[in-house]
């Protein structure tokens, strides 16, 4: 039987595998190594800064395996959302711990470098207008000064770059942003398999052994695709892919599990089935892909910079206190705003109540008891225009509340109870999301997601 | 009486992208789900009315057979990461779900 193989290591590049799982999986002979590095979810700021989310040391050990491994087969390593964000930077962070390897051990490889950065000129028409993108509701539609503003902006490719890099002989291929199941579903794709199957293959891949039971982001995870299925299975004898499992994981971090929009097209999941093939594997069918009719879109992220944040920890054990945080927080407030009116202005105040609701953004809940906490943490967050204003800002609401004069208090000596000396910490520049909508873009427009080859002997690299 | 925290393995929530929220809800038993979808027990407005959220707010509930899942995605009330975040992955929203209270 005609079949395509995929090893997924790990569910995010750095987070990890046991070794003899990674070994149990080249044992079955993949056809690919493939490895999602990225998301959005740890916020803004990594794409904004142009910053790693996961630690150096960490991916190298990973990807030290997977070079190695993928080399000796003498089949693709292929890597997606590079650095975490994909933007140009993080990109070369990444070529730069694959340099490293390849000279530790000698190696020589064709290799394929696929940038995903966007020049802000580029959603933006003539004029200045942005009248050609698409809205991604609820994310607002970013303005002129939106794009213009932001550090770094970056579009999602899909599978058509990786299988433009793969026919021009590279085996090793580093990607920016990237559709997440893209990285698995494109080599199977050129190799004339069924491309719904394969990008919901890759969909679950994606998040390696997460889809398994018990779950883990650190843990291998196997694919095999065929003519009319796929399968997949644990190779960590503790864990199996189990029906519910594997559906389960279809729902993850999406808001519709049966039709996901990508590049190119919708992956549809509706007449899916999810069948225990083994103890370990589970074998969907069913899952198709819907091209795009007309015009085609890629996705774009964007951060900027917003300013910069000082933080202070304290909490609080005063049952009195607890009881009127709200208005004391608003008197804090006030006196800040008062002290420094027409020498500090734009800079946002808040306090994160945690035993009040200072995780919860909702508090509405029919059984919910509103017993007084005993102890109340209290974050300060200041985040102004520089550093200084924010430490300026951050400082004086916190001595404020330290010996503000609240009615009924009884603790005269200080409201607050300090962890640390010193008690307040810079917590560096700060980044929102800035750019976050879809930009026309068609598989055969070649100017965005160029493979740059390079070739690598023993270790030296040569474009 | 059914109290939700009792018929589930699954209660989660977390981002759907950066303006999203998305909460799982997979139930034990096969009949006991049927039962919660054909019911109709979680709707648009009895998910705002949980969350004290206005229902526009609510984009979709959409039931998930093989999962034996409910899926409840709604608008942020900010970006992630925005100023005044409390939960950049959106992680721990569920709690208000585990108290919901419903019959069949």
């Amino acid at each position: 039987m005609k079949e395509f193989r995929v090893l997924s290591p790990t569910a995010i590049l750095g987070y990890g595998f046991p070794a003899a799982s990674f070994e149990e999986g080249m044992r079955r002979k993949p056809h690919a190594i493939a490895v999602d590095a990225g998301s959005t979810d740890p916020g803004p700021y990594y794409l904004g800064s142009g910053k790693s989310f996961t630690d150096r040391g960490a991916v190298k050990r990973d990807l030290e395996f997977m070079l190695v491994a993928a080399i000796e087969a003498g089949i693709p390593l292929i890597i997606g959302s590079a650095g975490g964000a994909g933007a140009d930077s993080h990109l070369e962070w990444n070529v730069d711990i694959v340099k490293e390897i390849a000279q530790e051990k000698g190696l020589s490889f064709t290799a394929a470098v696929i940038s995903s950065q966007i020049d802000a000129s580029l959603p933006l028409a003539a004029g200045g207008e942005t009248l050609s993108l698409q809205q991604m509701y609820p994310a607002p539609m970013p303005t002129k000064e939106d794009i213009e503003n932001s550090t770094n902006i970056v579009a999602q490719m899909g599978e058509k770059p990786f299988i433009d890099a793969l026919d021009m002989g590279a085996q090793v291929i580093i990607a920016g942003r990237t559709y997440d199941p893209s990285v698995f579903a494109a080599p199977a794709i050129r190799a004339g398999f069924d491309r719904g199957l394969a990008l919901h293959m890759g969909k679950i891949l994606e998040c390696a052994a997460i889809a398994s039971t018990p779950g883990s982001g650190s843990d291998c995870m196997f694919g095999t695709l065929r003519e009319d299925h796929f399968e997949l299975d644990t190779l960590n004898p503790a864990r199996k892919c189990t029906t519910t499992s594997v559906s389960a994981h279809t729902l993850y971090e999406k808001s519709d599990p049966t039709k996901l929009p990508g590049p190119g097209g919708i992956l549809d999941l509706r007449d899916c089935t999810f069948e225990q093939a083994s103890e370990s594997s589970v074998i969907v069918r069913g899952s198709r892909f819907a091209p795009d009719e007309g015009q085609s879109f890629v996705k774009l992220e964007g951060a900027k910079l917003v300013g910069y944040r000082t933080v202070s920890f304290a909490a609080t054990c005063d049952p009195i206190m607890i009881g009127k945080m709200d208005s004391i927080v608003t008197s804090v407030k006030e006196k800040v705003a008062s002290n420094f009116e027409g020498k500090i202005s734009g800079y946002f105040l808040d306090f994160k109540l945690y035993g009040a609701n200072g995780a919860s953004f909702y508090t509405t809940n029919g059984e919910q008891s509103v017993a007084t906490p005993a102890e109340v943490a209290i974050i300060i967050e200041a985040v102004a225009k520089t550093t200084a204003d924010a430490d300026t800002i951050c400082s004086f609401a916190r001595s404020t509340l330290l010996h503000f004069g609240y009615e009924g208090r009884k603790s005269t000596a200080g409201n607050l109870a300090f962890p640390f000396s010193p008690s307040d910490f810079s917590g560096g520049a700060v980044y929102a999301f800035s750019v976050y909508c879809l930009m026309p873009h068609d598989d055969d427009n070649t100017e965005l997601f160029q493979p740059k080859i390079v070739h690598v002997k023993d270790g030296g690299w040569s474009v | 009486m059914y109290k939700l925290i009792d018929q589930v393995d699954v209660v989660r929530s977390k981002n759907s992208g950066p303006y999203e929220l998305t909460f799982d809800i997979m139930f034990k038993d096969k009949g006991h789900f049927d039962a919660f979808v054909d019911k109709q027990v979680m709707t648009e407005a009895v998910f705002a009315q949980l969350y004290g959220i206005n229902v526009d707010m609510v984009k979709s509930v959409i039931s998930f057979a093989p999962s034996k899942a409910v899926k409840i995605t709604i608008v942020r009330p900010m970006a992630s990461g925005d100023l005044g975040e409390k939960d950049i992955y959106g992680a721990q929203q569920h709690s208000p779900l585990l108290g919901f209270t419903y019959t069949l």
